[in-house]
């Protein structure tokens, strides 16, 4: 299989008054048509901004961006705004987090919709409405022809976020970027979502990114996860390797902090201690050395002084840490 | 929508009679004699007498206003016999000084303020949203600080300043334009024209700094809203992202202000029809000031303050017609 | 586990509504409705113990928060802290209850007066009640802060100058400082990363086993309500539908939406996940303004009976501290696979019918309303 999707060394950084804020520091992806990436970590963590630089909605005039993402073939940072906007919603689509605010409040779904289809297709209006018709029938919606005349306000928020998900499917694109997508809706919705999402990626063979902090969707959906800590990725591989062969400390930190519903009813959580490092003045070594509970066990003070480079620990599995294969293996046994 | 409308035209009408006994009240608690202000210094004792019962000033204020509230619904006869004065419904007074009755005065003087108030509304509300979505746009560079900074200039200079300003320079030093002298349009244009390009220039620019201002903040907020993400990630060309997305969902503030200046202009825009000798409500007003002529006073207080009251009206309809959440019921 | 003979109350309600009015617009709005926001909610918290409240957003569980602690006039009903009947009490009354009663809130950003330093916020409870703690309120200030996991040094710091996490450390210090019996936790850690989530649960925790504190504590997402309640009471649309030990609770749910809520809940475990049973409920929440008939989970309900549409169930103890409100209760464990429930097409409702969703806004208020507020849905269902 050849990627669908390559980014290479992407840097994102962003100029303040306080200092340069280093967003995405050197990351690299790839993913394989139709295959489903996970990219998780905590705020700060350059998730966002990664999955907006792919989708070049990123103002360059705010935003220095460097490196190269290749879509089919096609590097996007090298094309103009215009030529990457053609590309949106109609070979890449991205949907949000919070679908109560992510749909004009002032415009019908409808009108939405063939906004959509008409920015990319020269179509009539009649057509464009029963290609809106289509795309809310597919995602579910109940009696879509009169649906597609409401207001969003008129939509609960599980609706919503599917009618997100019809406007970014209603062009069949081949990479849909999904930002959070169950993150602010309640968990029976959010099942809803996570069902209808699996259900139309088998139909369609899009290709797929989730963008989350919730290791449970994650463990639901993805095939393979890059899990990014304050720019970087630390550790990639498939969605076994992470959670049954996690290597890097942050990964297992962050592993034993999920509350879960099968864990051992007395056992207490393991909190990674500390805090995010500020990504205006990144700790030099390791980004993650200030909370890693292992960096003693490396000599000669490599984590606080050497950036360790991602390199694999076997096929398809990729660690960004200094600590070698045994101590790797010691740290798994000691945290879980 | 319907039941609405009627409810808000009467709840306006019961606001107008309030506003009006009001307004007759304070007026009556002034010190001056109206009576006495009816006629110059050639009074005689007996004029004044004579016109205080003609007047109904003999009456109580309550007697006063209930005859005023008759005259505006069925007309009114100031005085008895051959003197008698006829003012015809609706009657909102009748000015001694001028020997006319007040709407009539009111009448005369509406046009010149109605143009006045159009052109300089559709001059600064377009300059002032064109030139406020450029700064948003353009935010934190050259171009939005020289923005900003002239409209703080604009917002900050008073009008009279400005009026005579550009009287002295255009009119008398340049002598680029004639002096104005008002003419309704359809008597001569041309002069219309040359009359009124100043005035309007100098309104809009006023008004554009706060327009300018709030149409920049307006937008500044909506363009970082979620839904504009989403139409640039639906490849919607940026200038429809501006114009159908971000601008669309900045106007409620925009149609309030506008809804209320508009009105307010209507109220007559006072300096400035003084330093352009423009026959409007505004200069009514100041005369009627000077003179003092009590119930013109009374009368453009009056109009004016309907103007309000119907604005009001007609923004929240347009909150509706902008906004399908908002339900008028 | 406390047992229910020997366990000291620190908090009981009794049939608590909330109902706000829905008003027309206009100058002389009436009332056209009722959101009944909290209807009928009856719970009990003893000493040292952990009551999780859990619920999707709009089932009332905040609003029942902010009633009992009186941010929210309740419309009905009985609020018994530590003893002192509340319902009803004037304000001044009721400020020495709130010595016993404090409040953490989910978003420590809004929460904390950006103006105010931590030590003032947090010695704030001991110039409101009057007291003088023992060794003088600045040394207590740095004990509690030390005791939260804050640097004492940073006593004169402003809030803006820390990080999410600590600043609900800022909140949960002010809410202990006066050594409370109660504290209602609204979502306290729902706002905050997962590796500070876990920092904070723990701490809640800990504060609890030094001051024997009880705490209600009020989420939406059920796995960290596993992790720290003792018992649990799941909430829908206004009404408590199960209450249960947390061990049985979690393992034996009587209740279909306790069923549902579980199995909705994703388990980062791939092949544990894939092996799950699964029941995918239909259509989203009512609307509070115009709820079902009968059993208001009917509509969402995958097995529902005509009986669930006319007839509102009543809460029956089915073993000890195990009560449901369900007219057929899961007593047979599901079987595995995926359980759907009504067809989303089927069960949404459209314009006219109950429940249909509708966030209108139908008051402007008069001249000089400017922005309306982007439409979200909030706890209150309002």
């Amino acid at each position: 299989m050849s990627a669908f999707l390559e980014v290479k060394d992407l840097h994102v950084s962003f100029p303040t008054g306080d200092g340069v804020v280093r967003a995405v520091d050197g990351l690299s992806f790839r993913v394989d048509k139709g295959r489903t990436l996970a990219i998780v970590g905590e705020s700060g963590s350059g998730k966002s901004v990664t999955a907006q630089a792919v989708l070049g909605l990123l103002n360059r005039n705010f935003a220095d961006i460097t490196g190269q993402v290749w879509l089919d073939g096609q590097d996007l940072i090298a094309m103009s705004d215009d030529q990457v906007r053609e590309l949106r919603g109609e070979a890449m689509a991205m949907i949000f987090q919070d679908p109560m605010s992510s749909l004009h409040p002032f415009y019908r779904i409808g009108d939405q919709l063939m906004e959509a289809v008409r920015t990319h297709h020269k179509v009539s209006k009649q057509e464009a409405r029963e290609r809106a018709i289509d795309a809310l029938k597919q995602v579910g919606i109940p009696a879509p022809e009169r649906r597609v005349d409401d207001y969003p306000h008129q939509l609960s928020g599980g609706m919503r976020q599917r009618v997100m998900i019809a406007m970014a499917l209603i062009n069949s694109p081949q990479l849909l970027v999904a930002d959070e997508p169950t993150t602010a809706l309640d968990v029976t919705v959010q099942a809803q979502i996570t069902e209808l999402m699996l259900k139309l990626q088998a139909e369609t063979g899009t290709t797929l990114i989730i963008i989350t902090h919730d290791l449970g969707v994650v463990a639901d959906m993805a095939d393979e996860v890059t899990v990014m800590y304050a720019g970087r990725a630390v550790e990639m591989g498939s969605t076994d390797d992470i959670y049954y062969r996690p290597e890097m400390p942050y990964t297992l930190g962050l592993l034993a902090s999920v509350p879960r519903l099968d864990s051992d009813l007395n056992e207490r959580l393991d909190p990674i201690p500390g805090n995010p490092p500020s990504l205006i003045n990144l700790p030099p070594g390791c980004v993650f050395n200030p909370r890693c509970t292992f960096k003693d066990e490396v000599p000669g003070n490599r984590c606080t002084t050497e950036r360790p480079e991602l390199l694999a620990s076997s096929a398809g599995h990729l660690v960004r840490c200094h600590l070698d294969a045994a101590q790797r293996v010691a740290a798994r046994e000691a945290s879980t | 929508m319907a039941g609405y409308v009627i409810r808000r035209v009467l709840i306006m009408l019961l606001l107008l009679l309030l506003l009006s006994f009001t307004v007759f009240v304070l007026f009556s608690l002034l010190p001056a004699d109206v009576a006495r202000l009816t006629c110059g210094k050639i009074c005689t004792p007996e004029t004044i007498e004579a016109n205080r019962i003609r007047l109904g000033l003999d009456k109580s204020v309550i007697e006063q206003y209930w005859i005023f509230l008759q005259g505006v619904v069925m007309g009114r006869t100031y005085g008895q016999g051959p003197g008698a004065i006829v003012c015809n419904a609706p009657c909102l007074g009748y000015s001694f000084t001028r020997q006319e009755p007040v709407l009539k005065l009111i009448l005369e003087r509406l046009p010149a303020t109605l143009f006045l108030a159009m052109g300089a509304f559709v001059l600064f509300l377009i300059g002032g949203v064109a030139l406020g979505v450029y700064s948003a746009l353009r935010r934190g560079r050259w171009q939005d600080k020289t923005v900003m900074g002239i409209s703080l200039v604009g917002y900050s200079l008073p009008s009279f300043f400005i009026g005579l300003v550009v009287v002295y320079f255009i009119i008398i030093r340049w002598q680029l334009l004639p002096f104005p002298s008002y003419v309704n349009p359809w008597v001569d244009p041309l002069q219309f024209v040359q009359t009124m390009i100043l005035p309007w220039l100098v309104l809009a620019v006023l008004y554009a700094a706060f327009y300018t201002r709030l149409t920049r903040s307006q937008m500044l907020e909506t363009l970082n809203d979620d839904y504009i993400r989403t139409a640039r990630a639906k490849g919607l060309p940026e200038r429809v992202v501006i114009r159908k997305h971000a601008l669309r969902a900045g106007l409620t503030p925009i149609v309030t202000a506008a809804g209320l200046d508009f009105a307010g202009l209507l109220g007559g825009a006072i300096i400035l029809e003084t330093i352009f000798s423009l026959p409007g409500l505004g200069s009514l007003a100041v005369s009627a000031v000077l003179s003092p002529d009590l119930p013109i006073l009374v009368g453009v207080t009056l109009v004016t303050a309907s103007f309000v009251i119907v604005a009001n009206l007609v923004v929240d309809l347009l909150y509706a017609v902008i906004d399908p959440r908002v339900r008028l019921a | 586990m406390i047992e229910a003979t020997d366990r000291v109350e620190v908090l009981r309600v009794e049939d608590l509504r909330v109902y706000f009015p829905v008003k027309s617009r206009g100058i002389f709005p009436r009332t056209v409705g009722q959101i009944k926001a909290v209807d009928g909610v009856s719970l009990s918290v003893g000493q040292g113990e952990t009551l999780g409240l859990v619920g999707e957003s709009g089932c009332g569980k905040s609003t029942t928060g902010r009633a009992i602690l009186r941010l929210i006039n309740p419309t009905g009903g009985h609020v018994v802290i530590n003893g002192t009947e509340v319902a009803g009490m004037s304000r001044r009354q009721l400020r020495p209850v709130r010595k016993q009663a404090q409040m953490i809130f989910q978003d420590p950003y809004n929460a904390l007066n950006p103006r105010h330093t931590v030590g003032s916020i947090i010695g704030a409870p001991y110039k409101i009640q009057q007291i003088d703690p023992p060794g003088g309120a600045r040394t207590a200030v740095r004990e509690i802060m030390e005791r939260v996991g804050l640097n004492p040094e940073h006593v004169n710091r402003y809030p803006n100058e820390f990080s999410g996490g600590q600043r609900q450390r800022i909140g949960i210090a002010r809410a202990i400082a006066l050594r409370p019996k109660l504290i209602i936790c609204d979502e306290p850690v729902s706002a905050l990363d997962v590796s500070i989530q876990a920092q904070i649960i723990n701490l809640l925790q800990d504060l609890q086993q030094d001051f024997n504190v009880s705490y209600l504590f009020i989420a939406h997402d059920l796995a960290v309500v596993r992790q720290i309640a003792h018992r649990v009471a799941v909430m829908y649309l206004g009404h408590i539908v199960e209450t249960a030990p947390r061990s049985v609770l979690y393992s034996e749910p009587m209740h279909p939406y306790t069923n549902a809520l579980l199995s909705a809940v994703p388990i980062p475990d791939p092949r544990k996940q894939s092996e799950r049973e699964r029941i995918l409920l239909g259509g989203d929440l009512p609307s509070p303004i115009n709820p079902p008939s009968g059993c208001v989970f009917h509509t969402r309900c995958f097995i529902a009976q005509d009986r669930c549409r006319t007839e509102v169930p009543q809460m029956r103890t089915m073993a000890p501290g195990h009560e449901v409100a369900c007219h057929f209760p899961i007593t047979e464990p599901l079987k595995g696979g995926v359980i759907h429930g009504p067809d989303p097409g089927l069960t949404a409702p459209v314009p006219g019918e109950p429940g249909y969703w509708s966030e209108t806004v139908t008051d402007l208020g008069g001249v000089g309303t400017s922005r309306l507020d982007s439409a979200n849905s909030t706890d209150e269902g309002v």
